[in-house]
């Protein structure tokens, strides 16, 4: 027999066996999910949850698929939370910290209570990342949010009111576009391809009959 | 944290550390590989197949749980649907809101077409999301567009259509400076130069990444530039029919909330299926990498519309699914830990293998060791091998793992393992789905016109079974050439009069052929749920 542990979706109680996760418990208990549940394997943000064990006062949030039930769980989830995206083309962003400034003005009202990064489902250092934005260091600012699924928990936490996935999306197109360095040998090939460099060579291959295509490949030369 | 039971092995793998690391296991020959692939490979399991009785592809074999969604009953009657007052009336109606959604749609409004995605879940609840290891391009001074032709034919078993295959390769390195454009952070050096790795089956180090969220870093791209144009995304609504006109062309979906059931009705004067593969359909009880909405879908709306699908009988098992812990069982271990240098181990600590064969040679490989063999190492849910993930630190030095691949360090760190100081547990999961609907070299489906095709959704790209790297590249090269053959397609198109009497027609054709099912389908979403009534 399994262990079970019960556990209170939206406040309702259910027994449920030990080593499932949140979103597989959710099912156990009979639940069939349309919102809240993605990817399943902590990449999307979908499944944002946050939770209480009984008697405890602390808040805590997680990914469902990503989390174990415990005993004494008060789950709700969180499947959608109203950030703020603002528009603009990345084109003709200029990568200086006004356009923070005009995009996102609210994350200067950070209050410093660091209740973003305590909330974090990836454990990421949120409002240092936001510091970064604030300062215009992008580059800074895509690293710290790089592993960020965007499930939104930080904003739900923020007095401020800020967007901080959105906002560390923005810095992450802008550190891709205008600051990390440009690749050389890439804009090379995409030149020599649009000259017709390889054209002869392409050819041949979509001419050549499978057997002497087979002894290509067995007898390729691979890379160290 | 691993419990007693695995001591005695992780103990062998351990000892003989040193000594696998230095060897370089020997490649397979082609014999070998077909051998291997005849007897251990799951499409090979003949029983595991069904002869399709009605529809385009009638006499082929498929998968049995495809066969059954394939020549499943509609979710409608097409008397229930008005089709004289659509809901929508656009150019372009993009399906799928995940990598080759997105970019179809982008490249759709940039050639000036009216351009509407819907999608069952979020834009970005995709595969393409949960892609790890990176994607391929040709765009190094010793490698070329005919180089990665050849390594992507060969991977395919020689079976991919070769002038969708060259659109591929010679398109890649202009999808990479595409994404980078977008602001897409690729892993590079500091004078520029792409970080690239090898994969399963390459020849050249090609594999570009974005540490091991390169699916993520895309999709995320790719959605807030969608976002940013404008374009309307109908999210929690799928597509559950398509829509022909009089003359037999795709002019829209029938659509459905997937919250109240409401039917909706798009009309479209070019319609671009982009609904991913297929995991959530558990072939042969397989566990899945996949995400939750992976459900064939679009295979069954063309099937339905009267077009022809390439290769569904071939499925890809990612070698490396997680076995271990049961909480993320059949979860994706990125090929790109052993592109790191982490070989495979069986339960005796031997390196039974070479790391970076293909992928259906590898797996087949893996499930040998574990069946006949006996060489697995037993788990809770059945039997695994080890990939000795600590190599990667003694190879690229303290910190590659946490710089490289930190999705891993995490999934597995949640459940008390260090992939840093222990190896891990793999078998194969079910990945990919390798065929899907035979389109020409400009995305359209070979026989019913208007209707375009990118992604996963698509067969003949690979062949019949696909490289690593080159499905995060084929939904960039064909959701863009589907948008801008969309884009400009809908220019010269008069849709004419709405029907639905496909639907009928493929009704009867069930019942002409004796099929007795109670099955639905598309089938959106699977089931997980306990059955306690049943």
């Amino acid at each position: 027999m399994e262990n079970m542990v019960n556990i209170y979706l939206f406040g309702k109680k259910y027994s449920v066996p030990e080593n499932l996760t949140i979103m597989c418990a959710m099912e156990y208990a009979g639940y069939q999910l349309v919102r809240g549940c993605g990817c399943r394997n902590g990449f999307c943000g979908a499944c944002a949850t946050i939770y209480r064990i009984k008697g405890e006062t602390e808040l805590k949030s997680c990914l469902a698929c990503q989390t174990k039930v415990e005993e004494g769980m008060y789950i709700a989830t969180l499947p959608f939370f109203p950030l703020v995206k603002q528009v603009y083309d990345l084109n003709k962003v200029t990568p200086s910290e006004t356009i923070m400034m005009q995009l996102y003005p609210e994350i200067y009202a950070c209050v410093g209570c660091n209740a973003c990064t305590k909330s974090c489902t990836q454990d990421l250092n949120v409002m240092q990342y936001i510091a970064y934005a604030q300062r215009g260091d992008f580059e800074k600012c895509a690293e710290e949010s790089f592993d960020c699924v965007m499930c939104g928990v930080c904003s739900s936490r923020c007095p401020a009111g800020i967007s901080h996935p959105q906002v560390a999306m923005l810095a992450r197109r802008i550190n891709g576009k205008y600051l990390a360095p440009k690749c050389g040998h890439l804009e090379d090939r995409v030149q020599e391809i649009n000259n017709g460099t390889f054209t002869e060579l392409i050819e041949a291959l979509m001419q050549k009959p499978i057997e002497e295509i087979k002894e290509l490949y067995n007898n390729r030369d691979i890379e160290k | 944290m691993y419990s007693e039971k695995f001591q005695k092995s992780l103990a062998a793998v351990e000892a003989a550390r040193e000594a696998n690391i230095a060897l370089e296991p020997r490649r397979m020959t082609a014999q070998e590989k077909t051998d291997l692939l005849a007897a251990y490979h799951p499409d090979y399991k003949q029983d595991e197949f069904e002869v399709l009785q009605i529809g385009p592809n009638k006499g082929d074999k498929v998968p049995k749980e495809l066969a059954k969604t394939l020549q499943a009953h509609s979710r409608i009657t097409p008397e229930s649907v008005d089709l004289n007052s659509p809901d929508y009336d656009v150019d372009v109606l993009v399906i799928g809101g995940g990598g080759a959604g997105a970019s179809a749609a982008i490249e759709a409004d940039e050639a000036g077409a009216n351009v509407m995605i819907v999608t069952k879940l979020r834009i970005g609840d995709a595969n393409t999301m949960m892609a790890e290891g990176g994607i391929q391009a040709a765009d190094k001074p010793n490698d070329s567009p005919a180089i990665h032709f050849v390594d992507a034919f060969g991977g395919g078993h020689f079976a991919a259509k070769r002038e969708l295959l060259q659109r591929l390769v010679c398109e890649a390195p202009e999808a990479i400076q595409w994404l980078s454009e977008l602001g897409v952070e690729f892993d590079k050096t500091e004078d520029g130069t792409m970080v690239t790795t090898h994969g399963g089956g390459t020849s050249r180090k090609r594999m570009h990444a974005a540490k091991d969220y390169s699916g993520a870093e895309i999709m995320r791209t790719l959605r807030d530039e969608v976002l940013n144009r404008g374009i309307p995304v109908v999210d929690f609504t799928a597509a559950i029919e398509l829509i022909l006109d009089e003359n037999g062309n795709a002019a829209g979906a029938v659509l459905m909330n997937m919250e109240t059931k409401e039917l909706l009705v798009a009309r479209a004067k070019t319609v671009i299926i982009a609904t991913g593969g297929a995991g959530r359909m558990h072939y042969q009880g397989f566990p899945t990498s996949n995400h939750y909405g992976a459900t064939a879908d679009g295979l069954v709306l063309g099937y339905r519309a009267g077009a022809k699908l390439l290769y569904a009988e071939t499925l890809q098992y990612h070698p490396t699914g997680a076995a271990y812990p049961e909480q993320i069982f059949g979860a994706l271990v990125t090929e790109k830990v052993r592109s790191l240098g982490a070989k495979l181990i069986n339960v005796n600590g031997e390196a039974f293998m070479h790391p970076l064969e293909t992928r259906d040679v590898s797996a087949a490989s893996i499930i040998r060791e574990c069946s006949t063999r006996g060489n697995g190492v037993e788990t809770d849910n059945g039997t695994a091998v080890w990939l000795d993930t600590p190599m990667i630190e003694k190879i690229g030095g303290e910190g590659t793992i946490e710089k490289r691949i930190p999705a891993m360090m995490r999934m597995f760190g949640k459940y008390g393992i260090d992939i840093r100081k222990e190896p891990i547990l793999v078998y194969p999961t079910l990945h990919y789905q390798n065929g899907g609907l035979d389109i020409t070299r400009d995305g359209m489906t070979t026989n019913v016109k208007n209707l375009f095709v990118a992604g996963e959704a698509v067969g003949g790209i690979h062949g019949k079974n696909r490289l690593m790297g080159n499905s995060l590249l084929d939904i960039i090269v064909f959701g863009r050439i589907a948008g801008k053959s969309a884009g400009e397609t809908c220019k010269n198109v008069t849709v004419g009069k709405l029907t639905l009497d496909h639907i009928n027609a493929f009704e009867k054709e069930i019942v002409d052929a004796g099929i007795e099912t109670d099955a639905v389908s598309p089938k959106l979403l699977p089931d997980y749920t306990r059955k306690v009534n049943a």
